[in-house]
């Protein structure tokens, strides 16, 4: 093996690609979400329909939706290999455990919290991106991104699901924020309580905007 | 004539080490890398000699009986080492060290030794630096020193309360990286149960693998015992609990002496027993003496509780008693008068065996007025100045308040400690000569586990010196006297006839613990040993206390083996099959003490005989009869034959010893 | 106090475990959580059955000898506290108290409660040290140290070993651990000179030893009983990959 190889496969190096691709994935979000809270300008979706379609021509922006696609996918099966390899350090288990002693549920959770969202964002990509990137629907102009997210959120089985993948993407992100500039070994006693609580406020007010975007739809805020 | 050559070089005090480590034969690389040395424990003596002497080429063999050689007893001790550095300015100087090590010890010490120690000390300081060893330190980055009983300078260097931890971790890691380095074998998990003499020379030994229980054999060119002290043949001390004396005892019994095994060092600053269900006793560092003050009530009895007894109504008795020193006398000292107090019926506590040590008027005077000073702050208020004297004594002692907080449930920041002596230390041990060699050729012993250096009382801090100087600076020369005439003995193959009887014996004696099959468990046996000991080999001795000793430890002795419980076998994990080996060593050693402290009709440092004592309780000495070196030579079963080291002082002058 | 243990046997290494259960009785609170097991220990030997086999020693905290996991924590409920420190005040008469030994693939079971930890050892063997031989130091106080920069490797410095990281840890991870070691002689001028190889070969040596990798939930700190920081751990990373993007190694 090469000192490269040597280095990702190594624990730390593992992290540090979990680390890596969890904060790549974070910026992505606020990308995401701003575009999208383009609907609450209220406008029957026209500036939001707009940036839509820009996404959807920008080279760049293609180029990213790769990298994009790169990075969910090493995010997760770096998780699959750090979770088989942690269960194989521990080959028999306790009988009684106590873990909220002394640590968070969810920073002990983030494999289910991860299955969750991989499954919300299956529906997601199902419910839109699918139909924007690889079918034609839109791009002919017989159909908006906006008409299909109304279409979407009529449904109030959707709309809670959304709201749960949020609610597991916002625990998912508070453990995981942080976590990774620790991984990263960015941790000092000035700049540490900073990330924290901007880790905190990131991982509540990116979900919370996304969830009130199919709650704001279903309850007809927004038209 | 006396069996007993001390090879102490001849020259000038200050010369002698310097110009015998010069001559010392040397053995060349070559001929190092074919010489096995075999070293018994992991501690601050055994670590550091097995680093050290891999360094130098020497094949290395180390063995402990703990999971990791990190964990040895070293590790707990708290308060400091002394080092004749002088970096505060204060005086001191190696004479100074060697002076006060000299009158600490009650002058039952060999000059020599001493002064070789003093003048390896500073050396120590530099290399423990050198490791890592994180050591407490001033703003402007040197090193910072405490004050240490028995002495009147500065020159103790510490980390917190965990100094014996840092020490022992730098010595861990240097050993460590030999055996990474493939040039030392270790073997944790293993406990030496005899020494293997072939043609007169210690040539291995035979270990217990304490997991799978299989007895292996050993061969070495040299075997180095550092295994530490025999405290606990008290069953309560301030030792761990597998600390013991088998390795040193089988030895004895293979014909090392064993030197003033009476000199008990009483530590006077531990947690007083609570109950029959205690298994050990812990230690308040005696640097917590610094800040420190010791009282008790002037009134007998008195039932109020320590904060509602006024100052006037205290007794601060050390400071009484001993102006110059005041609450930093040696710990004989201050252990006797501890028991003087409690005795006359002025003791604190539940049990009245306890005297306060407390901290209030230090943290408020001397660090809450300075802080307050420093920042400045006008007029503090009693409770500002409290709050600013803890930041500062937590800092220094935080881990030992926290501790004693965890044992007893009170707050010594609030209420004074409780504190009564307990047995800590012993500095009797094997006999050695200036290269640390036992009467058997080939076999030395290092650090706690011999005599050498600290008489009938150890000053604090000095075990770490003693420890660390005999295993760095000490014997990787003087084993040379030795190995250089064994460079042409090749490894002696293990089938050797001696390997294979001294293997049958340790079979045989472990398959009859086994055997016994009676009702009562070591344990058992061990508190009452303790007991024995404590109540007549203790703190104070009498002639008729020890002669019924001695009757009480043989017939404990016949009973043990008669009827002792050891379940399980021989070929497994069986800790209760180590104890009942270590049990039956100390039952030997018990009456091998009260034997001595029998034998030494005066009172010197921690032997403190009733009969012999000034008019207001001080020790007294009888240099005309006793001052010689006690080595016991053993002849079978309850036989020991007395062989004298007369002491000679050729450059400092006895006289009383005085803390006045 | 009366309580009841349910407590885990396993005769040795290959052997299958299970817990069993003990009642004990007229435990003092002024008892260390150890001085119950001689108790039991005791209770046990004349009763004519095996001991409890646990691992202690110093009894005071300092050793890193005792290592019971208790009520599903390494050292029992209190924070900062080895077992042989924890005193049965901590708990309640009638208490029901389940001990297990540390569980992790790098530390087996040697008996009962007992487990081999030597791993931690060969961590250390692989850098965790200054290669100083004796002999070579020169004057202590030519080498200068700020008091914060001591102190802060002292804080590390002060792990004793036992394996509640470890213990704690949901994946097993021994980065406390290394992380302590890596820290203390990082933060020290006698430990620059090595320091890239150092950290390469402990974490190489920590991978090897089969420990699970860290996902910062903390609870390693919340359980070490000297209460080493999480800082120390990602100062680990950062040596880490700093050694890896810098160092001459091409092969560790």
């Amino acid at each position: 093996m090469s000192w490269i190889t040597k280095t990702l496969s190594s624990s730390i190096g593992k992290k540090l690609i979990m680390g890596i691709t969890g904060l790549f994935l974070c910026s992505f979000l606020i990308v995401h979400c701003g575009l999208n809270a383009l609907i609450f300008a209220n406008d029957h979706g026209e500036l939001f329909n707009a940036g839509a379609e820009f996404m959807a021509h920008n080279i760049f922006i293609r180029t990213m939706e790769i990298v994009l696609f790169l990075g969910i996918l090493l995010h997760i099966y770096q998780a699959l290999m750090l979770t088989l390899q942690n269960k194989k350090a521990r080959p028999v288990g306790y009988a009684v455990t106590n873990g909220n002693a002394n640590s968070k549920w969810y920073s002990r959770s983030m494999g289910l919290l991860g299955t969750l969202l991989l499954i919300f964002l299956i529906i997601h990509l199902r419910h839109f991106w699918f139909v924007s990137r690889l079918t034609d629907e839109i791009t002919s102009g017989q159909e908006t991104l906006f008409g299909e997210m109304k279409e979407v959120f009529e449904s109030p089985l959707w709309v809670v699901l959304y709201v749960l993948g949020n609610v597991s993407l916002a625990y998912h992100l508070m453990h995981g924020f942080q976590s990774g500039f620790q991984t990263l070994g960015l941790n000092h006693r000035k700049y540490t309580p900073i990330i924290q609580s901007i880790g905190f406020g990131f991982s509540i007010v990116i979900p919370f905007v996304f969830a009130l975007m199919p709650l704001a739809i279903f309850f007809k805020f927004i038209q | 004539m006396s069996k007993l050559d001390s090879k102490i070089p001849e020259g000038p005090i200050d010369q002698k080490w310097t110009k015998y480590r010069s001559t010392i034969p040397l053995v060349n690389p070559a001929n190092k890398r074919s010489l096995e040395v075999i070293v018994v424990g992991s501690g601050l003596a055994g670590s550091s000699a097995a680093a050290t002497l891999a360094e130098m080429g020497y094949q290395v063999k180390v063995f402990c009986f703990q999971d990791s050689p990190r964990r040895a007893h070293s590790i707990a001790a708290q308060g400091g080492i002394n080092a004749a550095k002088n970096y505060q300015n204060d005086g001191d100087s190696t004479y100074r060290l060697f002076y006060d090590t000299i009158k600490g010890g009650d002058y039952r010490a060999r000059e020599a030794n001493v002064h070789r120690l003093a003048e390896v000390s500073a050396n120590i300081i530099d290399q423990c630096v050198a490791q890592g060893v994180p050591f407490a330190r001033e703003y402007g980055g040197v090193l910072r020193n405490r004050s240490f009983g028995g002495t009147q300078v500065q020159r103790t260097f510490y980390a917190a309360g965990q100094t014996g931890q840092q020490l022992l971790l730098g010595a861990y890691s240097a050993l460590e990286r030999q055996i990474g380095l493939g040039k030392v074998e270790m073997y944790s998990r293993h406990e030496m149960l005899d020494t293997v003499t072939i043609d007169g020379k210690c040539r291995g030994i035979i270990a217990r693998n304490l997991i799978t229980g299989k007895l292996e054999r050993y061969f070495g060119h040299a075997v180095l015992l550092c295994t530490g002290g025999y405290g606990n043949v008290f069953y309560l001390s301030t030792n761990a609990m597998g600390s013991n004396v088998t390795a040193a005892w089988k030895a004895h019994k293979k014909g090392a002496f064993f030197a003033n095994p009476c000199y008990t060092q009483i530590h006077p600053t531990c947690i007083p027993v609570s109950g029959d269900h205690q298994s050990k006793l812990t230690l308040m560092s005696e640097s917590l003496r610094n800040d420190g003050r010791i009282w008790v009530p002037k009134k007998k009895d008195d039932p109020r509780a320590a904060n509602d007894i006024p100052e006037d109504e205290r007794d601060y008795y050390l400071e009484r008693r001993y102006p110059a020193f005041g609450n930093l006398v040696p710990r004989d000292v201050a252990s006797r008068a501890a028991k003087e107090r409690c005795d006359a019926g002025y003791g604190v506590g539940a049990s009245k065996q306890a005297v306060y040590l407390d901290f209030k008027s230090n943290l408020i005077n001397k660090y809450g007025r300075r802080e307050a000073t420093k920042k400045g702050i006008e007029n503090p208020s009693l409770e500002t100045l409290i709050a600013l004297g803890k930041e500062v004594v937590k800092e220094e002692y935080g881990n030992l308040f926290d501790m004693y907080k965890q044992i007893t449930g009170e707050d010594p920041y609030e209420v004074p400690m409780r504190i009564y002596p307990a047995v800590h230390y012993t500095m009797g041990g094997l006999w050695v000569d200036y290269n640390l060699m036992t009467t058997v050729p080939g076999l030395y012993a290092l650090g706690e586990a011999n005599f050498s250096d600290h008489g009938a009382n150890r000053l604090g801090a000095s075990a770490l010196m003693q420890g660390l100087a005999d295993g760095y600076f000490v014997i990787p020369y003087t084993i040379g006297v030795y190995l250089s005439n064994e460079i042409r003995t090749k490894s002696i193959p293990t089938d050797h006839e001696a390997f294979v009887q001294a293997e049958k014996n340790v079979k045989e004696t472990l398959d009859k613990f086994l055997s016994i099959k009676g009702t009562k468990s070591v344990d058992h046996f061990h508190k009452r040993l303790g007991k024995i000991m404590w109540e007549k080999c203790g703190m104070a001795r009498t002639k008729e206390g020890l002669e019924s000793a001695i009757k009480e430890i043989q017939a404990l002795k016949a009973e043990f083996w008669k009827d002792v419980r050891v379940p399980g076998s021989n070929e497994e994990f069986n800790p209760e099959l180590e104890k009942a080996g270590r049990v039956a060593d100390f039952i030997e050693l018990g009456e091998l003490m009260c034997i001595d402290a029998l034998n030494r009709n005066e009172s010197c440092g921690g032997h403190f005989r009733e009969e012999y004592q000034e008019e207001g309780g001080e020790a007294k000495r009888d240099d005309e009869n006793y001052k010689y070196v006690a080595a016991w030579e053993y002849k079978g079963d309850s036989a020991f034959e007395l062989h004298k080291e007369e002491l000679v002082y050729e450059n400092i002058k006895i006289a009383q010893r005085s803390y006045k | 106090m009366n309580l009841t243990l349910k407590v885990w046997r396993q005769k040795n290494g290959n052997a299958k475990g299970e817990l069993k259960t003990y009642p004990v009785k007229d435990i003092s609170p002024d008892m260390s959580f150890l001085e119950m097991f001689d108790v039991l220990n005791e209770e046990l030997i004349t009763k004519g059955d095996e001991p409890v086999a646990f691992d202690h020693d110093c009894r005071e905290g300092i050793c890193g000898m005792c290592s019971m996991y208790i009520n599903g924590r390494p050292h029992g409920p209190l924070q900062g506290v080895t077992t042989c420190q924890l005193h049965m005040r901590s708990f309640k008469d009638g208490d029901t108290i389940v001990v297990e030994p540390w569980r992790a693939a790098a530390f087996p079971v040697i008996k009962d409660l007992t487990v081999d930890r030597t791993a931690f050892d060969r961590i250390i063997a692989s850098g965790g040290y200054v290669s100083v031989n004796t002999g070579n130091a020169k004057d202590a106080n030519n080498i200068l140290i700020g008091k914060e920069e001591a102190d802060e490797a002292f804080s590390a410095a002060a792990c004793i070993g036992c394996g509640a990281c470890v213990a704690a840890c949901k994946n097993a991870s021994a980065m406390l651990f290394v992380s302590a070691k890596v820290s203390q002689l990082a933060l020290l001028p006698q430990g620059q000179v090595e320091a890239k190889t150092r950290v390469e070969k402990m974490v190489a040596q920590m991978d090897a030893e089969g420990f699970g990798s860290c996902t910062n939930t903390g609870a390693c700190h919340a359980e070490c009983p000297k209460e080493i920081s999480l800082e120390h751990i990602a100062r680990l990373n950062r040596e880490y990959l700093g050694a890896k993007l810098s160092s001459n190694n091409v092969s560790i």
